[in-house]
């Protein structure tokens, strides 16, 4: 109970400190998901249709997600060299397989009669997809991308292992000097920070989700 | 050519990628403005896939379509198709859309403004009786299953098509709202005089439904194609026959009517409080062993059996039984018939308009009305067969 508060005590004093390496941590989250969906959907919308490739894409993204982390990172220092470069690199493979199955699998569930009704009426392709396909793949993909989002919040703290940034520093600084005073509190503190990160980013997709479909779409 | 072709389908043929037998060979039909062809036939015979032919869902293997003569083989299939209404039986409503927005697909492809939009959508929504105030906001999921086949028609007509392409669409719906879905639309179309191919696999649907039937069999092939009666009356082959089953003498007399087709025969009746004696000499003038009771207003009350016309009775306002099946000028004789068969005379009063008595209809009236209609369709095809 006493420690509970003195932590609190140690969040307090380096409170602007703590706050901006979450945004940092943050940060480095939104980089990877905006490029990850970004990629997943196209390619998702590619291959969904495509029986080779989509099974090509599908396990060739899984098998980077079993890939551990610190050496999947460490694996683009030659290219990138030190920082947060190769950790976003490995990060967004990472992030690729949630954002393209569900892609895949919402696409999957648009109803037959829905595309054939809309092709019907003198949709073309891309009407079809813009106005149909993806908003009606939506919630499943944007499923897909909270759960990339949360993956990356927790990987992310391992960046600094390859010198980036993130909540990571106060896990890393806080194990290396473990028995010293403050040691513990600071593994805390990064912690607590990246599961409360990863909260704070689900409820906002879950917003932004709320917001980008219509009463009809949901249960 | 026949100058009122709306649409001409021209030795069309379809092989799917992956098959050799053609699912549609060397089609060749017909349909004229305004009419409602059914294409009907077993499963499997190339129905949906004739339909989907026309508006280039599926590209034909072979042949030509033609639009008001204008070959659409080759044009922008998107453009055709936006000039085509298309309904299918299961409807396929954008879920995520609403009603309105439904309905106003094509006409925002086509670019209207937003006022005639709205205005199209509420017109629409009350030409399929939906109230528009009530359900232009809803999405689909909050209809009915009748409810979403209405905004599915609603939807299709959505640019004023000339033309209509229906895949069974009343296929997946409960038979009594069916039967009134059925009969809304074929009120609409008195209206709207679309030209409409409307596929279904029930006969009865196409009898309902059709100005003319195409009998398809395998790989869509026109076994026979004429309006409802002629083939009713006169089935081509035993394939046909077998098609429209059981029965199809009586759904022949849903397409005569009591003033067209019968000669309407006199009948003995007498008023309330009428001397029985010249009734009854009527009665057996006529041949009759019932009297028909009149009330001032010349309506048929009730039967009075002539053998209790006898010994000088009166006949009063409770004599004999009530009259309960009627019909009127311009029933057909299917009800007619219905009526016949509950009736204590064995014959169906024929009223007028304003109820007042005309005539009855015998048993002999409906023969005579098949056998000329057997008799017309036979010649018809004698006539056909000479020419060709
Ligand atoms: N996409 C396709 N690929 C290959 N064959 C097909 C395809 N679609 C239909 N067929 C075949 O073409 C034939 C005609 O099919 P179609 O769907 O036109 O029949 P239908 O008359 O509409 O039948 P139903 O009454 O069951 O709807 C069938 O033998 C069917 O198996
Ligand atoms: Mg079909």
């Amino acid at each position: 109970m006493n420690s509970i508060l003195e932590w609190f005590g140690y969040v307090a004093e380096r409170y602007d400190d703590i706050l901006e390496t979450t945004w940092e941590h943050a940060q480095l989250v939104l980089v990877v998901i905006g490029v990850a969906t970004t990629v997943a959907v196209l390619l998702g919308v590619y291959v969904q249709r495509r029986p080779t490739l989509r099974a090509m894409s599908l396990s060739i993204t899984g098998i980077f997600l079993t890939i551990p982390s610190l050496a999947f990172f460490a694996f683009f220092i030659p290219v990138f060299g030190i920082g947060n470069r190769p950790a976003i690199v490995a990060m967004i493979l990472y992030a690729l397989l949630p954002i393209l199955r569900n892609t895949v699998t919402g696409l999957d569930a648009v109803p037959p009669a829905v595309v054939e009704s809309a092709k019907g009426m003198g949709m073309g392709t891309m009407r079809q997809l813009f106005q149909i396909k993806l908003p009606l793949a939506w919630p499943i993909m944007m499923a897909g991308v909270r759960i990339a989002s949360l993956i990356t919040v927790g990987i992310a703290a391992i960046a600094v292992l390859v010198g980036g940034d993130g909540l990571g520093s106060y896990i890393q600084s806080g194990l290396t000097r473990l028995g010293l005073p403050n040691s513990e509190f600071s593994v805390w503190t990064g912690v607590v920070f990246t599961v409360l990160l990863g909260l704070v980013l689900d409820a906002m997709w879950a917003t932004i989700q709320r917001f980008t479909t219509t009463k009809g779409q949901r249960i | 050519m026949s100058p009122d072709a709306k649409i001409r389908l021209d030795h069309v043929e379809k092989t799917y990628p992956g098959t050799k037998v053609p699912a549609v060979e060397s089609l060749s039909l017909e349909v004229y403005e305004g009419e409602i062809l059914v294409l009907v036939g077993p499963s499997g015979c190339g129905k949906s896939t004739t339909l989907r032919l026309i508006n280039r869902m599926i590209e034909p293997t072979g042949g030509r379509i033609y639009l008001d003569d204008e070959d659409v083989t080759k044009v922008n299939a998107d453009k055709l198709r936006r000039r085509i209404g298309y309904v299918i039986q299961q409807i396929g409503l954008f879920p995520h859309q609403t009603i309105a927005q439904n309905i106003a697909t094509v006409p925002k492809m086509l670019g209207w403004d937003k006022a005639k939009v709205a205005e199209r959508i509420d017109r629409l929504l009350t030409v399929v009786g939906l109230d528009p105030d009530t359900y232009r906001d809803r999405y689909p999921k909050e209809l009915s299953g009748g409810q979403a086949q209405r905004v599915g028609v609603a939807r299709a007509l959505g640019a004023d098509p000339e033309i209509m392409l229906m895949d069974e669409p009343f296929g997946a719906i409960d038979p009594i709202t069916r039967d009134r879905l059925q009969n809304e639309f074929l009120s609409v179309q008195e209206d709207l005089r679309k030209t409409i191919v409307f596929v279904t696999h029930d006969i009865d649907e196409a009898i309902k439904m059709g100005d003319r039937i195409a009998i398809l069999g395998d790989r869509s092939h026109i076994r026979q194609i004429d309006t409802p009666e002629r083939i009713l009356a006169f089935p081509v082959d035993d394939f046909v026959r077998d098609f429209i089953g059981e029965g199809s003498t009586l759904k022949g007399l849903h397409f005569e009517t009591v003033d067209e087709h019968v000669t309407l025969e006199p009948y003995p009746t007498m008023h309330v409080g009428e001397d029985p004696t010249a009734a009854v000499a009527r009665a057996r003038e006529a041949g009759t062993d019932w009297v028909l009771l009149l009330d001032d207003q010349e309506h048929p009350t009730r039967w009075v059996p002539v053998s209790d016309l006898g010994g000088g009775s009166t006949v009063s306002s409770d004599s004999g039984s009530e009259v309960v099946a009627k019909v009127s000028l311009g029933a057909t004789l299917f009800e007619a018939l219905e009526q016949m068969l509950i009736s204590e005379a064995a014959v169906s009063p024929v009223v007028r308009e304003d109820g007042s008595f005309y005539g009855v209809v015998r048993l002999t009236h409906l023969n005579k009305a098949i056998r000329r209609a057997r008799l017309e369709a036979r010649e018809h095809y004698a006539q056909l067969e000479a020419t060709s």
